[in-house]
């Protein structure tokens, strides 16, 4: 750690794996109600478990990728953060609020929850992925709003670098972006219209340049190559990323009563889609190759290589095999959309996330460059378990995608929604024990923290 | 050939590339509104069907279900569901009554819990519910299991 006020990152890192590890409770618990219907009903109601699933996902990426700015920005701007103060008050308000959100989804049924927080003032809540109450989503954005001008001002006062700027463009889009999720017309075409413009245009855009810089920044450390080289990488996968993404959403467009001219420009785009992954898998293989340094931290290490690999798996090639419009026509809406969902987020985002913390966390708590020798082995194995535990949680609601599609959409006597998933519980069995594997997993990386500090490496 | 392609090359095609396409974006979606009309049969939203909108989104629905094709994979598909269940011939019904059984409490069964919802609000939710599923959706879905 050059930069003391770097320190800031530290409790989002550690808020960040806290959330995460209570999103893969309720990813349990709702993968036991897949098969076991009643499942803590009418305690947890399946809608409630999905709620703080995909929350619980949002928010401890917002934290990490908060935290990943906080530690990162001091650095490349060559200055101190411009508020250290400022960070740690929006920490807490952020956690709070989000933790009150949760229990409040928990506590008391949705609509209760939503009379509460003035949803009839001003009507946002009950729309996949944008459930917060209002009251929420306005603090999220006070709280954007002053993360964006503790970073901003640092910036500005600093050196100023492709990566600092590729990461503020990218923080910038995700606040900007964020504000349509207060537009709820009446009309549902329209409210579906402008709700991928958050949803799409964030994991499908701007995201992909919160992920390119700090996947920049993790491989500058990490292989010390010239940064000019790094740099011009990121430029050129990001270009492509925003090339193809942004009328990419028109693969969204096809079913929602919006005109069928989407159906081309939508699956043409989409079909592109892959490439900026693709690139970002050579761009960081060949970064690993062309090394100067052998770094201790092989964990981070192989967590960035990692996030190349499972992204360009997840949301590229699991994302092309149903974008294209007379594919999707037969996919959309069942289980290839979740198998892609997982793979994808994880892969870009929750790895992202794990890579920058394997790097950043020993340099954090003044352990040098790594943690010590069995933490780095717990790690590495966590990192194994948990990426093969969701491979095959993708293969698995994979397999349970084609049979639904088959049953419910092909077969000469398509059957009811339910019959069909009554027919397809042995790949939901098979995704939960794969899910139990995942925790296990977690759980390593978590422990990995405790870890023995007796032959930490010497620091670097 | 690393000169010809320097950095700056690669910054100029991410700012120029990316304008070019918010902006061929931002024509499309003015393009899109303005076809919208003929297309999501707006004048038929009554009263009923704005709250029942908001009932659906009160309840957080979506939770569960999918609206044309978007949303959780846990129970069945909505936006042909009034044609599913009978169409003018007691789609509205059926929905109604349905949501008013819940839960079945069947021993294993996925259960849809119990919304505690006035009669208004009922014919509330079938009406968007049916005049969802008149919306021009290209087709989709393929056929009326959803």
């Amino acid at each position: 750690m050059t930069y003391p006020s770097q320190a800031v990152a530290k409790p989002y890192f550690i808020a960040a794996l806290g959330l995460f590890a209570g999103q893969i409770i309720f990813g349990l618990i709702m993968g036991l109600q897949y098969v076991i219907g009643d499942f803590l009903f009418p305690y947890i109601p399946f809608n409630v478990a999905r709620m703080v699933h995909t929350n619980l996902l949002i928010v401890w990426l917002l934290f990490g990728f908060m935290g990943a700015t906080y530690y990162l920005i001091p650095e490349e701007s060559e200055t101190e953060l411009h508020s250290p103060l400022l960070a740690r008050i929006l920490f807490w308000t952020f956690l709070v609020a989000g933790a009150l959100t949760i229990l409040g989804y928990l506590m008391v049924p949705y609509a209760a929850l939503a009379k509460a927080t003035g949803n009839d003032l001003l009507p946002t809540m009950g729309r996949e992925f944008l459930e917060q109450p209002t009251l929420t989503k306005i603090g999220i954005v006070i709280v954007a709003l002053g993360f964006l001008y503790n970073v901003g001002m640092t910036v500005l006062k600093g050196r100023k670098t492709a990566i600092s700027m590729v990461l503020l463009i990218g923080l910038l889009g995700l606040a900007l972006l964020f504000l349509f999720s207060f537009y709820n017309p009446t009309n549902l075409v329209l409210d579906k219209f402008f709700w991928w413009w958050v949803v799409h245009l964030w994991v499908e855009g701007v995201w992909e340049l919160i992920l390119g810089a700090i996947l920049a920044f993790i491989l500058i450390k990490v292989t010390g190559v010239d940064r000019e080289v790094i740099e011009k990488w990121l430029y050129v996968i990001i270009a492509m990323t925003l090339i193809t993404g942004i009328i990419g959403t028109g693969h969204h467009y096809f079913w929602i009563g919006t005109p069928e001219y989407w159906q081309w420009l939508g699956s043409i785009f989409s079909a592109l889609e892959p490439i900026p992954f693709f690139m970002m898998v050579v761009f960081a293989f060949n970064m690993i190759n062309r090394r100067r340094r052998n770094h201790p931290n092989k964990a981070a290490t192989l967590w960035a290589l990692g996030t190349a690999v499972m992204a360009f798996l997840g949301a590229g090639v699991w994302g092309f095999m149903h974008t294209l419009a007379p594919v999707n026509y037969y996919t959309h809406g069942t289980q290839i959309t979740a198998a892609h969902g997982h793979l994808a987020f994880f892969g870009a985002y929750a790895m992202i996330v794990m890579a920058i913390i394997s790097y950043a966390m020993p340099l954090l708590r003044g352990h040098g460059a790594t943690s010590g020798e069995r933490s780095q082995k717990l790690e590495i194995w966590s990192f194994w378990l948990m990426c093969g535990a969701m491979l095959c949680i993708t293969l698995f609601l994979t397999g349970a995608g084609i049979l639904q599609v088959h049953l419910q959409r092909i077969a000469e006597k398509p059957v009811g929604f339910m019959d069909g998933q009554e027919q397809i519980s042995l790949f939901y069995w098979l995704r939960e024990w794969a899910g139990v594997v995942f925790a296990i997993g977690l759980v390593l990386y978590l422990w990995s923290f405790f870890a023995d500090r007796k032959k930490i490496a010497a620091p670097v | 050939m690393r000169e010809r392609f320097t950095k700056s090359t690669a910054r100029n095609i991410f700012y120029g590339g990316s304008m070019f396409f918010i902006l061929l974006f931002l024509v499309l979606t003015l393009g899109t509104v303005r076809a919208l009309p003929e297309r999501d049969h707006r004048e038929n939203i009554t009263p009923a069907v704005a709250l029942g909108k908001k009932v659906w989104e009160d309840n957080n629905c979506i939770g569960c279900h999918t609206l044309l094709g978007e949303g959780a994979y846990f129970a069945p598909e909505l936006g042909n569901v009034y044609e599913r269940r009978g169409g003018d011939n007691g789609g509205k019904e059926f929905i109604k009554s349905w949501i008013a059984a819940m839960p079945t409490g069947v021993a294993g069964r996925r259960q849809m819990p119990a919304f505690n919802l006035s009669e208004e609000e009922l014919n509330a939710v079938a009406e968007f519910l049916k005049w969802t599923n008149k919306i021009d959706t290209a087709g989709w879905p393929p056929n009326i299991e959803g």
